[in-house]
């Protein structure tokens, strides 16, 4: 697979609509969808573990590194660069995950979903320990310039926004040949059978290395992302509950397509924006309903609805 | 984080023996609160093998019902003896536990026994998110404040130290609790075939035990033991919204460091977790919250299977 296929045709395509859409939309659309994008990303992370068969409740914890990042190398470093500050997340996060993975990849089921918990978790705790970190409150992202050029109020946000679109369809253009390449089959197959896979003489625990880290990289930037457009970083971003609407949205999506995060992503951000203007107290409730609905009527999530009517047509 | 819910460090400046018996003594009853609130985590998954993400909102769930009924027995009548307070607050565990689990285990859990651990996770991640807004539209968003039962007791000193008696209480709770678990696991029959349903399911149904009936008790008994937690720990804290969410982390990382499902697990994960949090608190206050999960991920580390956990054959 040398080429751009039709998906990747269409990602793009997509993407050159958005990044259209930033001159003709309204600016709280952008807004929202910048924010769904970002999030998307990390979503993406969960999604690529979860094809492994390995549900990461701690993906908290790169989105939280790549959103500091761009904080701290602002504040502390004298970076003011957006796509430096990305880069910086971008190798904090991976290099966190290289020494932390050798840790994770020796666990399966419950006990990674509780370990990746627990380290969140434990960044957490640090931050909201540390006044040098900003602690509860966090702090603000201010005076960040895009190559040397520096934008005011609203155009910041679309130059936000256009960032996240064309840095979300890399991405997924990426993770769609990698999930289509080898190393993204043989993860299905671990999902299945890892010992088997084992004895095919392919080892399950490296492989699951390598996904680790593209799942730190991209969460870290959808953290940045996040961090850029919000203008602010707290750390509630590596608080479980934030993992936990990683993992929602990756079930609601499902695995089956790279674009599923994405639409997902985006029809949470729309849902819950609404939802909270009509139903201020009922909103996790509504999650939760959901949740168990896709799990017992749709077990590969909205994604399959798509598809299962063009294999009809077909 | 108000998840303490017991009062930490007093008197900082005082002879090193003091503080060693403050580190003991104060960790004793955050180990204790911590084996209350673990116990029915790790009887479920135990049993049922469903690691129970819903744990925090039936503690919530104890805590308000019991608050919102111990204020309004002290509001509505004055001169009614105030040591009634405490059977209202057992009672309303049992009540509250009692009906929850059971519309729970009956109404959702029971269709999705033949899923997968990680799914069942999942499933309880929903049964949280529900719960969490369930139980602000049934006691709404304000805090409740319940100190009666918390002071009614007052106070003892140990050496030079004074503590609240309902906290030394709170112990003598837990160890009640622990030995109840232990005896029915052990000593009776029921507990018998409990034992024999956590070794082999399929064996246990093959030898006429109805398993269907053990796992609805247990999940009860197991959604008691989460809301007698959170009724017991309303006098001392401000009910609000978020303290289940903040209590299931803590949890877990008492019953993974135990090892998933083991009793005897629970208590020395509670006592671990607690008495080093504690050390925390009174040696070095930044690394509070952090040192509770480098317990839980150290022991992780070295024994996944935590402390008393079995390890489980890979099958092909």
């Amino acid at each position: 697979m040398t080429y751009i296929d039709r998906t990747g045709l269409w990602l793009i395509a997509t993407a050159a609509i958005l990044v259209a859409g930033a001159f003709v939309l309204p600016h709280w659309l952008t807004f929202i969808l910048t924010l769904a994008l970002a999030k998307a990303l990390v979503v993406q992370g969960v999604v690529v573990q979860m094809r492994a068969g390995l549900v990461s409740f701690g993906q908290g914890l790169f989105f939280c590194v790549g959103g500091y990042a761009i904080g701290l190398g602002g504040n502390l470093l004298g970076i003011h660069d957006a796509f430096a500050l990305l880069a910086l997340g971008l190798v904090a996060s991976v290099g966190l995950a290289a020494v932390i993975g050798l840790l994770m990849t020796r666990y399966r089921d419950i006990f990674f979903a509780m370990l990746s918990l627990a380290l969140s978790m434990i960044l957490f705790g640090v931050l909201v320990k540390s006044q040098t970190l900003g602690s509860t409150d966090g702090f603000n992202v201010h005076g960040v310039s895009y190559l040397g050029v520096t934008f005011d109020g609203a155009n910041q946000k679309i130059a936000v926004y256009i960032l996240t679109v064309v840095v979300s369809c890399a991405c997924a253009l990426f993770l769609y040949r990698s999930q289509h390449a080898g190393i993204g089959r043989v993860c299905e197959a671990i999902r299945e059978n890892e010992i088997r896979v084992e004895y095919l003489g392919l080892s399950p625990r490296w492989i699951l290395y390598a996904q680790y880290l593209v799942a730190a990289a991209v969460s870290a930037l959808g953290g940045g992302l996040t961090a850029l457009a919000t203008g602010h970083i707290d750390p509630e971003m590596a608080f479980w509950t934030t993992s936990g609407e990683f993992v929602f949205i990756a079930l609601l999506g499902g695995t089956m397509h790279v674009a599923a995060p994405f639409v997902a992503a985006v029809l949470f951000a729309f849902v819950r924006t609404y939802a909270i203007e009509f139903t201020p107290h009922t909103w996790q409730m509504i999650l939760g309903l959901v949740l168990l609905g896709i799990i017992i009527f749709l077990p590969k999530g909205l994604w399959s609805l798509v598809s299962r009517n063009r294999r009809v047509k077909a | 984080m108000n998840v303490g819910a017991l009062p930490p460090a007093r008197m900082r400046r005082l002879t090193d023996m003091t503080t060693f018996y403050a580190i003991l003594m104060d960790g004793m009853i955050y180990a204790s609160w911590l084996f209350l609130v673990a116990a029915g985590l790790t009887v479920i998954y135990g049993v049922m093998r469903i690691l129970n993400m819903a744990h925090g909102s039936f503690y919530a769930i104890g805590a308000y019902s019991a608050a919102s009924l111990v204020g309004w027995y002290f509001s509505s009548n004055g001169e009614a003896n105030p040591y009634w307070s405490y059977a209202i607050l057992v009672g309303c565990a049992l009540l509250a536990g009692l009906v929850v689990g059971f519309v729970i285990e009956q109404g959702l859990l029971r269709f999705m026994y033949k899923r997968n651990e990680l799914l069942m996770v999942i499933v309880t991640y929903a049964l949280l998110l529900i719960l969490e807004d369930a139980t602000k539209l049934v006691f709404g968003v304000d805090p409740y404040f319940t100190y009666q039962p918390y002071s009614l007791l007052g106070r003892s000193m140990i050496g030079e130290l004074a503590f609240a008696n309902y906290d030394l209480a709170l112990v003598g709770a837990s160890v009640v609790v622990g030995g109840l678990c232990w005896f029915v696991l052990n000593r009776t029959h029921t507990g018998k075939v409990l034992r024999a349903v956590i070794h082999d399911r399929e064996i246990a149904v093959a030898m006429g035990v109805n398993v269907r009936l053990m796992f609805a008790g247990t999940f009860i008994v197991g959604t008691t033991l989460g809301a007698l937690a959170g009724a017991l720990t309303a006098p001392s804290i401000s009910v609000s919204p978020g303290i289940g969410v903040e209590v299931i982390v803590l949890a877990f990382a008492v019953v993974v460091v135990g090892g998933l499902g083991s009793i005897e697990g629970a208590v020395v994960g509670a006592l671990l977790v607690g008495l080093t949090r504690s050390m925390a608190v009174h040696l070095a206050p930044e690394i509070e919250l952090f040192v509770i999960y480098g317990v839980m991920s150290l022991v992780l580390a070295v024994r996944p299977q935590g402390l008393f956990g079995r390890t489980v054959a890979r099958k092909i």
